[in-house]
């Protein structure tokens, strides 16, 4: 508003004084204009990418996937605070969010009734028993996923057959999966080339097999940067994330393989959309960074030494869990803890 | 370069495009005056005046036998009509004398007396900066005259020019209009003086280039005194974030200025510490901006203590529309107001009339831990985890967190996406801890005898 105000000055009217109803609270006085909808709806924006081209590449079961995921958490979300007389927070986006990411995380096939348990498990068991919004240990939509692997493992390593693709032929196996029982020939072989340029521009892109929304390197990694520019996330967190898997599997298989690595599993989504969620992860910048640190090397000892192909979803779980102890031993200097240099 | 501390601090946004260009306006003396006997850090001041006996301007009607006080003039000359608990801007109630104004404005035999102040030794300046009753204008309002003679060595002087509290112009107008600047130079000067030390600063944020300009050029001829541009963060303008920025020192938790060799003061109290020395005029007016966007005229009024904020706002032209709030200070750490018959005291540094739009406070929604406190503290808390132990009456873990230290500037508050009181609960907490530790010393104490 400009300082040159509008209407009729009310302070000389004795009247009006009467009426003066002001409100009084104690300082400040004023706030910013971030709230929580902006935030969630704002990485749930970040994500709509890379789901549209899943959908787009794996067909419109992966829809039907992301829309019952979605819709059962908001559902579950909601009757939940309805029985227990708490305020329904729907709108917050912050169940979209959880639903969207499940969805995104699990392979496009999955039956439509799975997804909606793992709704179940991820708002009402992981979010909404511990506490709703905020007060969960866990990440809830990597809850969901982790619940339907244990429950359905054949389900959920089911990948699609891709027709006219450069993975025609070898349906039911992700890269990742291909790489970790047959090495680099397989690879080789399920690309259909023995150029490492041609795998990662696929990877890039995200033409190969895998979970619905991981698939995209780039648009994921596009969505990253929006957040970061907004000021969500912290650059940090995905940054050590992927280098420490990169770096780790550089020096066992080299170079060609860490670039591999880097771009292929849910590494990239999990680096910029669920390491980085705000409610499960440490509270200072470097509890994030040795959380990040921690999520790199959890991944490659699965990928490396575990019985599944793929870690980033239990090593964030995992982190998850040892974010309290975390947020107890980081925690920033008090102001003028230690003397800087400059004093006397 | 910019100067700024290192960690923490938010940007609001700054409002004072309001009375920034607003130059200083002097209204004529109020009907009567309304003068609490409290309106600095420390003891109340008992009234040495009674109903019926008539004052000048610049008598001294109210002052204390503790050592931490400031003693109380009367700002215009007239007839004490009441001497009784009237409304205060900070206290609710408050023991005040009331003059009814004569309209002469006569000064007090005596005042002013004009003294060179080169002629002076450190303890004369101190009892006349004590004589006449200074305080610091920020709004702590801390005695001038014990704030100059710390129980420490000190070898820098800093001038806080920061105001880093949005919408308050009155120390911009200060450092850029030419009779206050003079004294601005002057009372640099004179507290180096007092004080013994060979350097001063004087700390500007960076939104205010005229100010830095105006001031660099005043002091070009005096080169102990460094113009430091500072970052524009609040809270730039906190003591201990000041002296980081100028200096590069920090204070210990639970230390003083005077711990790292500083002294800080705002620039209205080193003026008003001109005119207590210069010319032996005590603390009667001072200058306060009137404004918010439910102001119509937004203005930097030099106003006699005593004068209530509905004259001031009248002066100003009134309400544009229904302010949702009127703040004694500035949006980040001023005091809400119920009413409008509270007086302009040495602390008033805003009169600020908000319209709902400009301080809407949102619900409270539970903590998603996105670490925008941690990130704005300045004092490298963890605000929303003080919050969360507050709200469950975890005082020892408030105490094991640090909350001691906070300085209650408000930029957890100012940040949080789900709108949580944050330094609402730690004022709690504090005042909880503080009651528990006095009560343990009591205990002690009787164990002991």
């Amino acid at each position: 508003m400009s300082p040159e105000a509008k209407g009729q000055t009310i302070g000389k009217d004795a009247n009006n004084m009467q009426e003066l109803k002001l409100t009084v609270s104690s300082s400040p006085h004023v706030r910013c204009n971030e709230t929580i909808p902006k935030i969630m709806w704002s990485v749930v924006a970040a994500l709509v990418p890379a789901a549209v081209f899943g959908v787009y590449y794996f067909g419109m079961n992966g829809l039907a996937n992301i829309v019952v995921a979605i819709v059962s958490a908001v559902v579950f979300e909601f009757l939940w605070e309805k029985l227990m007389h708490k305020k329904i927070t729907i709108k917050d986006g912050s169940a979209v969010i959880t639903g969207l990411l499940m969805a995104m995380c699990c392979p496009p096939t999955l039956p439509w009734w799975m997804s909606i348990v793992g709704s179940f498990l991820a708002i009402v068991v992981c979010k909404q028993a511990m506490g709703g919004l905020g007060a969960n240990l866990f990440n809830p939509a990597h809850v969901g996923r982790a619940g339907l692997m244990v429950s359905w493992p054949v389900a959920m390593t089911t990948w699609t057959q891709l027709n006219g693709t450069v993975v025609d032929g070898v349906a039911g196996a992700t890269p990742l999966n291909v790489f970790k029982h047959g090495g680099t020939d397989a690879l080789f072989q399920l690309f259909g080339t023995t150029d490492w340029g041609t795998i990662y521009q696929n990877l890039f892109i995200g033409t190969r097999n895998g979970s619905l929304g991981e698939t995209s390197t780039v648009l994921l990694i596009l969505g990253g940067l929006y957040l970061i520019y907004k000021g969500y996330v912290n650059w940090q967190v995905p940054v050590i994330m992927i280098a420490t898997v990169g770096v780790l599997m550089g020096i066992g298989y080299g170079p060609n393989v860490a670039l591999f690595e880097m771009m292929a599993g849910g590494l990239i989504i999990g680096a910029f959309f669920m390491a980085t969620d705000m409610v499960t992860a440490p509270i200072t910048l470097k509890g994030q960074m040795i959380f990040a640190l921690g999520c790199g090397i959890i991944t490659v000892l699965i990928r490396v030494l575990g019985g599944y192909p793929e870690g980033v979803c239990y090593s964030i779980l995992l982190m998850n869990a040892l974010t309290p102890l975390i947020d107890r031993a980081v925690k920033p200097k008090v102001f003028g803890e230690v003397k800087t240099k400059g004093a006397k | 370069m910019l100067n700024t501390f290192k960690r923490g601090g938010v940007h609001p946004d700054d409002g004072k495009i309001y009375a920034k260009d607003k130059a200083i306006e002097t209204p004529a003396v109020p009907a009567q005056v309304v003068i609490p006997m409290s309106q600095h850090f420390g003891a109340p001041c008992t009234p040495t005046v009674k109903v019926g006996d008539l004052v000048k301007k610049g008598q001294l009607i109210g002052t204390s036998d503790a050592f931490l006080h400031a003693d109380i003039h009367a700002s215009t000359s007239g007839k004490v009509i009441k001497v009784a608990p009237m409304p205060h801007n900070m206290m609710v109630k408050c023991m005040a004398v009331v003059i009814q104004a004569d309209g002469k404005d006569e000064w007090a035999e005596g005042i002013p007396a004009e003294h060179d102040w080169k002629q002076l030794d450190k303890k004369e300046i101190i009892e006349l900066i004590k004589k006449a009753g200074v305080v610091g204008c920020g709004g702590a309002t801390f005695p001038a005259h014990v704030k100059l003679a710390p129980n420490k060595p000190v070898d820098t002087f800093i001038v806080n020019g920061a105001e880093c509290e949005p919408y308050l112009t009155c120390d911009y107008r200060s450092m850029v209009e030419k009779e206050t600047t003079e004294k601005l130079v002057t009372g640099v000067q004179i507290c180096m003086k007092a004080l013994g030390v060979q350097k001063g600063y004087i700390g500007v944020e960076d939104n205010k280039p005229e100010a830095i300009k105006n001031l660099t050029e005043a002091f070009k001829d005096i080169p102990e005194v460094t113009v430091v541009t500072c970052k524009t963060k609040y809270p730039q303008g906190a003591e201990k974030m000041m002296i980081e920025a100028c200096t590069g020192r920090q204070v210990e938790p639970g230390g003083l200025p005077m711990d790292v060799g500083c002294v800080v003061s705002n620039v209205g109290t080193v003026i008003a510490i001109t005119d207590a020395v210069c010319h032996g005029i005590p603390f009667i007016e001072r200058l306060t901006t009137v404004t918010g966007d439910c102001i119509k005229e937004p203005k930097n009024l030099r106003l006699r203590i005593g004068t209530t904020y509905q004259e001031a706002i009248d002066y100003c032209g009134g309400f544009t529309t229904q302010p949702d709030r009127v703040i004694g200070g500035g949006p980040m750490m001023g005091l809400a107001q119920y009413q409008l018959d509270v007086p302009v005291t040495k602390g008033a540094s805003g009169i600020l009339a908000l319209s709902p739009e400009k301080c809407q406070v949102g619900v409270e929604e539970p903590c998603i831990r996105c670490g925008r406190c941690v990130e704005a503290c300045p004092m490298g808390l963890v605000p929303s985890q003080l919050s969360i132990f507050s709200s469950c009456q975890a005082w020892d873990k408030c105490m094991e967190y640090g909350v001691m230290n906070c300085v209650e500037c408000g930029s957890c508050v100012y940040t949080c996406p789900a709108k949580r009181n944050i330094v609402q609960y730690i004022r709690n907490a504090k005042a909880q801890v503080k009651a528990m530790q006095k009560a343990a010393q009591a205990k002690a104490a009787a164990k002991k005898a």
